[in-house]
């Protein structure tokens, strides 16, 4: 058994820029509803006080993680926002009074057990740091008597061209991410972990590799460096071997997979207490004069990481927060960062504008032989054109992860993994 | 920019394009032309220019008639001509090889739908066409100038029919034939190179000659002797990999390639015609969307639920 990949050219020249925190900006702006699951309700209104690591936002959702102040200051607006999704939520902004005072209800987290360090993980406002946002203590809270989990999956192939920044998690902190697998293992009780690495990170392995030269429970997984390796479902089957089938969690096959930053955050905030507030990002894109990795407030404009990795916004055509291949389009410079942005790239006409238009499929097969998960490309762009959703679920559309290798490989400029998402869409 | 661009992932493209698949195909014909133009002469090469030239121009009129985007840069008009230019004999005449490329670019091609819609290939059917239009002109061969000493000049027949010629002139091509099919050496040049730049799947033209080579062997026929003679190496390197009209999966490919094989023997042992490659291409580009239904790939991690549900209303019902 094997998952196909496709290679791709890494660009990852931020791979040595050591992490540098930007100026405090002058305002945050937090949105209500940073990640999957459902949005927050504000807690604070126009004219209060906050502090940072303040809770400003919580609900009572299961699905859900609370958003904290990521500066003090006093709070301008809780006004609509408009999300990348196209949905709207509510957005706290908040204007810095420059003194970074913390929140008296900071304190460091009394976890003894199971239940206490799930809690924990939740009131830090924990997401996935990845770029998917599974609010990470509802990934936690698998019912380890029903389905038993053995194996934690630490994802640090960045396979995204790009991205260094989970790298840097690893280079700068390897004590926090080893810490947050030890207190990972220990409280939710699993008994292996794996670190993988992809190979382009050779200097991470070794490192890895030799603090965790007398443990038995942790194995460093050096990944072919092959896109998207970094897949949850690619990473856990490359670590275990397992497949993780349709409709299925991680959890099902007995695997936690857990994002490298978010190891080293669990760590640091049990050790602090001070919440997800602010977040590591790579700033890269031939738009930007200075591409580097950054530690920035959670909630800061773009326009101030363009302006501090050197780019002017006149001469940025496409603003994407996340790597090429799966990340989004921003349409506005004064979009807010938020828990999950692993990356803000920056990117000139003469990269955005391709002249190549789409000319018709010459059955190739080269989207097939792509995907990771051996599906059909071509036949759901046949079966969403006639609209025929039985042949789409037959064709198993619900498996696409939006990876866009498919788009990526073809001869035809075809815009398939497009394609895909909206036949995903019909089939639902 | 006054505006940022929004457009759904992937961002980046890879530098794939059907003009650069095509482009390689031609240069994995060239081994073939020059063969061609050693072994037969200018007039060999005249032809390869009238095809590939009238099929162009056949493309660039179809797009003008039926006000479509000009698709001749594409090259897969100028690959037709030149394979078809290679499956017709020396002394051909140019408006027959002309009026082949017209079967192959609007017939069989452009009344489809252009490119990426045609069932059959272009190439064998414009071949076939010619071939049972014009028996005796498809058939009307020359020997080739680069003669061996021991070659055998008092015979009319093709080596597929006299079986008198030895490996080495079917491998240098120094027999009767049409042009591109004689020289092995050439052929296997050209279609190394496509396997190597990944521009072909090995799957096929294994999976066609192999069975060649075997059903040669149960059948009493020197399977080396048949692999190399005829248009075997053309059809299996050239045509039967062709996108479009084959299978898309290896499986898929594997199975196109052994019933060209059976087809191409059975219609070389028992049939009338002395060669069947062509023929066993076309029959099989006809069962190639039945192939695909069946060779489909499986998902990984696909639940195999649906089974279970049918299963359940049929005895529901």
């Amino acid at each position: 058994m094997h998952l196909n990949g496709i290679s791709l050219k890494h660009n990852k020249r931020t791979a040595d820029s050591a992490t540098v925190p930007v100026p405090l900006p002058e305002s945050v702006k937090l949105p209500m509803s940073q990640h999957m699951g459902a949005p927050c309700e504000p807690l604070v209104k126009a004219g209060d006080a906050v502090k940072v690591g303040q809770k400003i936002g919580d609900t009572d959702a299961f699905m859900s993680t609370p958003v904290h102040s990521s500066v003090s200051g006093i709070v301008t607006a809780v006004e609509d926002h408009l999300l990348a999704n196209g949905k709207v939520c509510k957005a706290v902004v908040i204007e810095s009074d420059g003194r970074q005072k913390m929140s008296d209800e900071i304190y460091r987290p009394v976890v003894n057990d199971r239940e206490s360090f799930i809690n924990a993980i939740r009131e830090s406002g924990c997401c996935g740091l990845g770029g998917a946002g599974f609010p990470t203590h509802i990934k936690l809270r698998v019912d380890t008597d029903k389905t038993p989990v053995d194996s934690l999956v630490i994802n640090a192939a960045e396979c995204e061209p790009y991205i260094t920044s989970d790298y840097r998690e690893l280079i700068e902190a390897p004590e926090d991410v080893l810490d947050g697998i030890d207190k990972v293992m220990k409280y939710i009780g699993i008994a292996h972990a794996y670190i993988c690495i992809e190979d382009n990170k050779p200097q991470a392995i070794e490192d890895m590799k030799r603090r965790t030269a007398t443990r038995d429970d942790i194995t460093v997984v050096k990944l072919k460096s092959s896109y998207p390796q970094g897949a949850e479902k690619v990473v856990a089957f490359s670590a275990t071997g397992r497949i993780i089938g349709e409709g299925e969690l991680p959890a099902n096959k007995g695997i936690i997979v857990m994002n490298v930053s978010t190891a080293g955050f669990i760590s640091r905030y049990l050790k602090t207490g001070i919440p997800l507030v602010e977040r590591r990002l790579t700033l890269d894109g031939d738009a930007f004069g200075t591409p580097c990795n950054v530690k920035a407030p959670i909630g800061i404009s773009v326009r101030k990481l363009i302006e501090f990795a050197d780019g002017s916004v006149d001469d940025i055509a496409k603003l994407l927060a996340g790597g090429p291949m799966m990340g989004m389009c921003l349409y506005d410079f004064d979009a807010p960062i938020t828990k999950t942005n692993n990356a803000i790239l920056g990117m000139t006409e003469k990269w955005a504008v391709r002249n190549e238009a789409k000319t018709a499929c010459i059955r190739c097969g080269r989207c097939v032989r792509a995907c990771p998960l051996r599906l059909m490309p071509t036949e759901f762009e046949k079966a969403y054109e006639a609209r025929d959703v039985e042949r789409l679920r037959k064709l198993k559309i619900g498996l696409c992860m939006n990876c866009g290798s498919c788009s990526y490989v073809c001869p035809a400029k075809r815009n398939l993994a497009e394609i895909n998402q909206l036949a995903k869409e019909l089939a639902r | 920019m006054d505006k940022l661009i929004v457009s759904p992932s992937p961002h980046i493209r890879s530098d794939a394009a059907t003009a650069k698949i095509m482009g390689n195909v031609l240069i994995a014909l060239l081994p073939a032309v020059i063969a061609a133009t050693l072994l037969f002469g200018g007039r060999a090469l005249i032809l390869v220019g009238v095809c590939t030239g009238s099929a162009i121009i056949w493309e660039r009129l179809c797009n003008l008639v039926m006000k479509r985007p000009d698709t001749t840069g594409d090259l897969s008009a100028a690959v037709t001509g030149m394979i078809l230019a290679l499956n017709i004999p020396r002394s051909l005449p140019y408006w027959m090889a002309v009026l082949g490329t017209f079967i192959a670019i609007v017939i069989v091609k452009q009344l489809f739908g252009g490119l990426g819609h045609n069932f059959a290939n272009p190439a064998i059917v414009g071949r076939i066409v010619l071939f049972l239009s014009f028996p005796s002109a498809m058939t009307a061969w020359t020997d080739p100038m680069l003669q061996p000493e021991v070659y055998d000049a008092t015979t009319t027949a093709t080596p597929l029919v006299s079986k008198a010629a030895s490996y080495s002139d079917l491998f240098l091509g120094t027999v009767r034939g049409c042009l591109g099919e004689t020289c092995a050496f050439a052929l296997l040049l050209g279609g190394m190179y496509l396997i190597a730049m990944k521009i072909i799947s090995p799957a096929t033209p294994i999976a066609f000659i192999g069975t060649v080579a075997a059903f040669s062997w149960l059948a009493g026929e020197d399977p080396l002797y048949q692999v190399l003679s005829g248009g075997l190496l053309l059809g299996a390197l050239f045509m039967a990999t062709d996108y479009v009209t084959t299978p898309v999966t290896t499986l898929g490919k594997i199975i196109f390639g052994l019933g060209c094989g059976l087809i191409t023997c059975v219609i070389r042992f028992y049939g009338s015609y002395p060669e069947g490659v062509s023929f066993s291409i076309l029959l099989m580009n006809i069962v190639t969307p039945y192939i695909d239904m069946l060779t489909e790939t499986k998902p990984v991690g696909a639940k195999k639920k649906e089974k279970k549900d049918k299963k359940a209303k049929e005895a529901a019902a």
